[in-house]
């Protein structure tokens, strides 16, 4: 069906077409939109969930480990100082091998309270086991959010799945969305260590260093299968409802000199920027980088890179800067930008390729750094 | 690309009179998007809420600077906000007003919405519905078809009495 | 009874939505604290009301703190105080959803360690900073963004959870009652230790009533007997002037349900159970107040 809606009704529509067994949730702006439309569908009969109002959002992910080892599909949502104050549960999804989906809207954390899009909520689970994607539009909301399910589910894969999208800027914008009827298209749930009485196992009970290493390793293991696994997910969505997905979104980047990598609706934001420098004589391109666990390898040999991050890893350098230069040997331009809700325009994004100079970092809007 | 910039004060349905606009656009067969610029404050605050349309698929996120056209839904805000700021030399205004008002230079254009509601007796916690007549409005500035307004009010809402205010809207509304 | 100071520590600029009574709560606590106080305040509705950096609503420090630690937050600053010789209030100013769900761990750690603060909840039973959904607060039948269809289960007896601990002062106040919260503020400072006091605040776009009715539905609360207003001084229980009243002839729960949006259509199965609550709750507190238990 074709219709409009916001990059968080999106979600909740993909959710309800994946008809998890539990949802357990708690709501924070701006993510809350998401939460409420699911107690709608459940109030309503238009989904056959059951609905957990938890106490905050450590219970929250703590419900979802619970409901998902005991056997069924389950998600939740959340957002910033929501998300790190799941953290500790976050780690136990997936040390847990429990396909867990949630959906996380950027926001920046605290102090002082700010609601708008950052990632730095979303980098701060960077070495939870987790699955990260991120998407651009709301019809790229409903569809990473159904394509998550399978995945997560995958057996070769069994590890939690978070879809990134940004705060405001994607989860309140109205946009086109196309839903689908997903036929069977996600497999019916299955843990191959589900709870079961018929077969009692005692789940994480004090383990060892020679086993702990096996077990940290075979996280490791699913995570760099998974990308075949994201591989095949993918084409296989577009095969049957028409809509392809990728590692990155490569907007003209075949000939391009320098290449912009963003993240989330910047990185849409920039392709209008690729626009306006070609059409001023410069061989711009832009790569959306959509998912960071795994982290995709990029060809970016050749090409000089702008990265923008919308985080910063104190007394580092940008998140994603700093992957890009780890992955590729390339020094990027370092542009700090959109932190806390800060509008970022495609004339500043074509600014900052006209201004780069590679092997530097800039924070947009801060004229006193040196 | 054609920029809309809405103002209203939180609770007045400038956020929904986005929405509805975006949707009439896309049942118009163009692309739309619709966004607001939301605060932390309460209600009554001024809010402001954005819509693009276009033929194009829209692939821009940041606030629109240049808008094309300015709907301002209470004008009480002009107290306060520079409704005016970044509109195009060859922009429109439309105001909620019975009266043309001083210091709105440019192509002006004013329509009673507020009475149109009330004259429907559209009102929901005491605050008349603007969202609904506005796109009658716009369709008569050629925004959006009258159809595909009429198709959108019906598409978010049972109560028919939106769409007779949008066709009062239409019709009161002088080109 | 000294009169209520002048002094406003609460600006009237605030952000606050029209006819919000728990920033008219937090103006009488702040006369009565004075200005050698410290909020301390967990994300809600006061985290906005106070305005955006760089200015402040508030002439007293205001410290914002993540939404499950408030109390925990006051316990360290109390003892800073303590270490410094300082008497300055610490007084944690939070929502029933930072009191009785996410921060209920804070709270009890807190009052268990005999923390010296103040811990106000101002109950306007939902989330209202995030739009208004339920909390455990939330009372029974009561539509909220996450209970489209009235919440299934009862409010969450607070007052109980905190008595369990023991504080040297506790009490229950309401917003329609300002001189009435005004008191218990100044008692409640006079006293070492952890004191709590529970304010019902009651929110027009919350509750879904015109916002001129906020007094009226704050004495409802209390003329009904859905809300007590009480103290209990090392345990021992005082029913205050106007539930005592309230509490030997109860005004109909009706008069209470009927004006909020928020009670539309409850079964009537449903509305029986509220009555049933309001009646064995008069009738444990007043029991106990006369000294049968
Ligand atoms: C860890 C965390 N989860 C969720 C939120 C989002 N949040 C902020 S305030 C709030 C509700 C506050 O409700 P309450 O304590 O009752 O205060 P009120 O807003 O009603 O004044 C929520 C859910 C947050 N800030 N931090
Ligand atoms: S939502 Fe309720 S408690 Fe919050 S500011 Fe508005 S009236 Fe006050
Ligand atoms: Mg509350």
């Amino acid at each position: 069906m074709l219709t409009i809606a916001t990059g968080n009704k999106a979600v909740a529509a993909a959710v309800k077409a994946a008809k998890p067994g539990v949802i357990a949730a708690y709501p924070i702006t701006p993510q809350t939109e998401i939460v409420e439309q699911i107690a709608d569908y459940v109030a309503g009969g238009d989904l056959e969930s059951r609905y957990i109002p938890v106490e905050s959002e450590h219970s929250a992910m703590a419900a979802c480990i619970g409901a998902s080892v005991g056997g069924v599909r389950t998600f939740t949502a959340t957002s910033s100082h929501g998300l790190l104050y799941m953290h500790e549960m976050v780690h136990w999804a997936a040390g847990a091998r429990l396909p867990i989906v949630m959906a996380n809207v950027n926001r920046a954390l605290g102090p002082g309270w700010n609601i708008w899009a950052e990632h730095t909520d979303a980098f701060s689970q960077r070495d939870t086991g987790w699955l990260q994607v991120f998407v651009g539009t709301v019809q790229e909301a409903y569809d990473a959010t159904l394509m998550a399910f399978k995945v997560a589910e995958d057996e070769r894969v069994l590890l939690p799945l978070m879809v990134n999208l940004d705060g405001f800027a994607l989860s309140h914008i109205t946009q086109s969305l196309e839903t689908v009827d997903i036929g069977d298209f996600l497999p019916p749930y299955h843990l191959p260590h589900a709870i079961d009485t018929e077969n009692p196992l005692g789940y994480g009970p004090v383990t060892g260093p020679a086993d702990y290493v096996r077990f940290r390793w075979d996280i490791e293991r699913s995570m760099r299968d998974a990308r075949g696994v994201i591989a095949e997910v993918e084409r296989e969505f577009a095969e049957r409802f028409g809509r392809s997905y990728g590692p990155t979104e490569d907007y003209r980047c075949e000939d391009a000199d320098v290449i912009v990598v963003a993240m989330g609706t910047l990185g849409k934001e920039a392709e209008v920027a690729i626009d306006r420098l070609r059409d001023a004589g410069i061989k711009a391109g832009s790569m959306r980088l959509r998912w960071f666990r795994p982290f995709p390898d990029l060809d970016l040999a050749g090409r000089e890179v702008v990265v923008i991050d919308r985080d910063y890893s104190f007394g580092f350098g940008g998140v994603v800067a700093h992957a890009i230069r780890s992955k590729t040997g390339i020094e990027p331009y370092s542009v700090i930008a959109g932190l806390g809700g800060q509008e970022v325009t495609y004339n500043d994004i074509a600014d900052f390729v006209r201004n780069r100079r590679p092997g530097t970092e800039t924070w947009f809007g801060v004229s006193d750094h040196v | 690309m054609y920029e809309i910039r809405i103002h209203s004060r939180g609770g007045q349905g400038g956020v929904t009179a986005a929405k509805l606009l975006a949707l009439a656009a896309f049942r118009d067969g163009k692309h739309a998007t619709a966004f607001p610029f939301y605060g932390t404050e309460r209600r009554g605050a001024p809010v402001v809420s954005f819509v693009r349309i276009d033929d194009e698929p829209i692939k821009v996120y940041s606030q629109i600077h240049e808008p094309d056209l300015v709907i301002v839904l209470d004008t009480s805000i002009m107290d306060v906000v520079d409704v005016l700021d970044g509109l195009k030399t060859d922009g429109t205004v439309l105001l909620n007003s019975a009266h043309p008002i001083t210091g709105c230079n440019g192509a002006c254009r004013y329509v009673d919405l507020t009475g149109i509601a009330l004259a429907e007796n559209l009102v929901v916690a005491g605050s008349p519905i603007l969202n609904t007549p506005v796109i009658g409005a716009l369709a008569k500035m050629g925004i959006v078809t009258l159809p595909s307004a009429e198709k959108a009010i019906r598409e978010m809402f049972s109560d028919e009495r939106n769409v007779k205010a949008a066709r009062a809207a239409y019709e009161e509304l002088k080109i | 009874m000294s009169a209520i100071p002048k002094e406003e520590y609460l600006y009237k600029c605030t952000s606050a939505c029209a006819g919000c009574s728990s920033s008219l709560c937090l103006r009488y606590v702040l006369k009565a604290a004075g200005p050698d106080s410290v909020l301390v305040i967990p994300a809600c509705c006061t985290s906005v009301i106070q305005g955006t950096y760089p200015g402040t609503a508030m002439s007293v420090p205001v410290y914002n703190v993540a939404f499950a630690a408030s109390a925990a937050c006051a316990s360290g600053m109390s003892e800073a105080f303590a270490a410094m010789g300082r008497e300055t209030n610490v007084i944690v100013y939070a929502g029933d959803g930072g009191t009785v769900d996410i921060g209920i761990q804070a709270l009890s750690g807190a009052f268990e360690r005999g923390t010296n603060f103040l811990y106000i909840c101002y109950d306007n039973e939902a989330y209202g900073n995030t739009g208004m959904q339920r909390s455990g607060a939330t009372p029974l039948g009561a539509r909220t963004t996450t209970t489209p269809g009235g919440k299934p289960t009862t409010k969450k007896d607070l007052d109980r959870i905190v008595e369990a601990h023991n504080p040297p002062y506790m009490a229950t106040a309401c917003s329609a009652y300002p001189l009435d919260l005004y008191k218990k503020v100044k008692k409640a400072l006079s006293i070492e230790g952890p004191k709590f006091i529970h304010v019902l605040a009651p929110c027009p776009p919350g509750w879904r009533y015109p916002t001129e009715k906020t007094v009226e539905m704050g004495k409802l609360a209390v003329k009904t007997g859905t809300w007590i207003l009480y103290e209990r001084e090392y345990g021992k229980l005082t029913i205050n002037g106007p539930s005592k009243a309230a509490m030997r002839k109860p005004a109909p729960l009706e008069d209470y349900i009927r004006g909020q949006g928020r009670f539309k259509n409850v079964s009537p199965e449903i509305l029986n159970l509220m009555r049933q609550q309001v009646q064995q709750n008069i009738e444990r507190l007043s029991r106990e107040e006369a000294g049968v238990c």
